[in-house]
């Protein structure tokens, strides 16, 4: 039976209290959301807070919000929540890409968007995402309220910019016109972590080039965005062999590990395959985009 | 520490350790063994009780957690002594064989046809997609979400109001309610 060390619990009010919690626990309390990644780890001591701080209540972390060009996206919304949201599959397919692939629907009725980013596992689908889409992380301390960027977000496996008595309050992600996304992901099983993953997001300019592109991977050993294969495509019109050789130099820019889900030739094969499949998705669904703003 | 929380229509108030998770919570201290406990990992499934309505792995969430929500049960499916279409449904299509994973199956489909009254096949797999059934090999779990969605509550599929139909199945022989 696997039963978590003993610890306190208590549950935040409001954003203000989860802070006043985290000041007064201080290093030894953990903020628990959806709890399915935190629980788990408690279970194996691989985590072992002495004072737990669940912010189920913060009802006012869970929304999704048009702002002129910006989408708002609270940190407890749930992943069921941002799958079955319209307005965000139309502003950003690849959002409903990935939330189809994380975990099972049971699991995404509890887990929640800022949940995954803080847990920040390499494997974990939203943080790519959240890096293609180039977007904002807003982190709530006692000093007030800051945005960063996701590239200054990642810190490395399993940690982030979020200080210890700070909060992950909001994700902001720009809207951009004649824009396009996609994600892909190999697992073995429902529910399995990914052998491997991208991710792109596309902007064309008005006469139909590619203005900019974002390529991301997950679990493939590589933390930063494919600023190679990004290059390979901007001012041209998307086509076949810009996709191969993005591919290309997908492979060659990740570092992936053997291990029981395959070897590193086959792990590369897949950042390939899935570059190019991701890019030439996302290039179909911002010409999409294109059009609909023409006719509108 | 003491929660609250409404389990089947019934407010129950305990003393707990903050650890206890909600499927002990609810197998150990409220005596609801319906709820079955299985990987303890969020895995497999069987734990699944619907939480305001929603499915969840009980094993991964804590009772703390749960207080002040309403939790449904396996115990709470069947009302007033009459069983409910989808528990009903894996009777007349043989939805279980050893009946490990079929609490957590049929709180799910119980929440997914809430939602959604017609699924199809792919839908309802969808919804199962996160519970393991070594037995079956999900058709017959599928068939049987699909005879309750073809008969929902109140429309007379049966006119009796029994728990348990002492008539078998027309088409069961003798071997096959032995072996059910």
């Amino acid at each position: 039976m696997q039963i978590p060390a003993s610890f306190d619990y208590v549950r935040a009010s409001s954003v203000d209290n989860a802070l006043e919690l985290l000041a007064r626990y201080g290093p030894e309390s953990r903020v628990v959301a959806g709890g399915h990644s935190l629980l788990p780890m408690m279970k194996l001591r691989l985590a072992r807070p002495e004072w737990l701080i669940d912010i189920n209540d913060l009802y006012e972390l869970d929304f999704i919000l048009r702002d002129g060009n910006k989408l708002r996206v609270g940190a407890l919304t749930r992943h069921t929540t941002l799958l079955e949201s319209d307005e965000v599959a139309a502003l950003f397919p690849i959002v409903r890409d990935a939330e189809r692939v994380i975990a099972d629907p049971t699991v995404r009725n509890r887990g929640t968007i800022g949940g995954s980013l803080c847990q920040a596992d390499p494997a974990e689908d939203l943080s790519t995402v959240c890096d293609v889409l180039d977007a904002e992380a807003v982190i709530r301390g006692p000093g007030g309220e800051r945005a960063v960027a996701m590239s200054g977000f990642h810190r490395g496996p399993y940690e982030t910019a979020v200080g210890q008595d700070e909060l992950l309050c909001e994700l902001r992600f720009p809207i951009r016109p004649r824009a396009g996304s996609a994600y892909e992901k190999v697992e073995r099983r429902v529910g399995d972590w990914a052998t491997g993953a991208a991710g792109a997001a596309v902007t064309l300019a008005a006469d139909g080039t590619v203005e900019d592109a974002t390529v991301g991977l997950t679990a493939l050993g590589l933390d930063r965005t494919v600023a190679e294969a990004a290059a390979v495509l901007r001012g041209k019109r998307p086509a076949e062999d810009l996709f191969t050789e993005a591919g290309r130099l997908a492979a060659a820019a990740c570092d992936p590990v053997p291990d029981q889900r395959g070897p590193v030739d086959y792990k590369r094969h897949l950042a390939d395959e899935l570059t190019r499949r991701v890019l030439r998705r996302a290039c179909a669904r911002a010409a999409q985009m294109a059009a609909r703003m023409q006719e509108g | 520490m003491q929660i609250s929380m409404t389990v089947n229509g019934s407010e129950f108030t305990s003393e707990i350790e903050p650890r206890v998770l909600l499927v002990h919570y609810i197998r150990e201290v409220l005596g609801l063994t319906g709820t079955h406990w299985g990987c303890d990992t969020s895995n497999c499934g069987t734990c699944v009780v619907l939480m305001d309505g929603q499915p969840v792995k009980s094993c991964t969430v804590l009772a703390a957690m749960a207080a002040g929500h309403d939790i449904r049960t396996v115990e709470g499916l069947a009302t007033g002594g009459t069983l409910d279409p989808v528990q009903q449904g894996f009777m007349e299509e043989h939805g279980l064989q050893c009946g490990f994973c079929t609490p957590g199956m049929m709180l799910t489909a119980r929440a997914l046809l809430d939602k959604n009254p017609h699924p199809d096949d792919a839908e309802i797999r969808q919804a199962i997609s996160g519970q393991i059934c070594r037995c079956t090999g999900y058709a017959t779990i599928v068939r049987s979400v699909q005879w309750a969605a073809a008969h929902p509550a109140g429309t007379g599929w049966d006119g009796a109001d029994t728990a348990v139909p002492d008539v078998a199945p027309e088409t069961a022989d003798t071997d096959a309610e032995v072996k059910a």
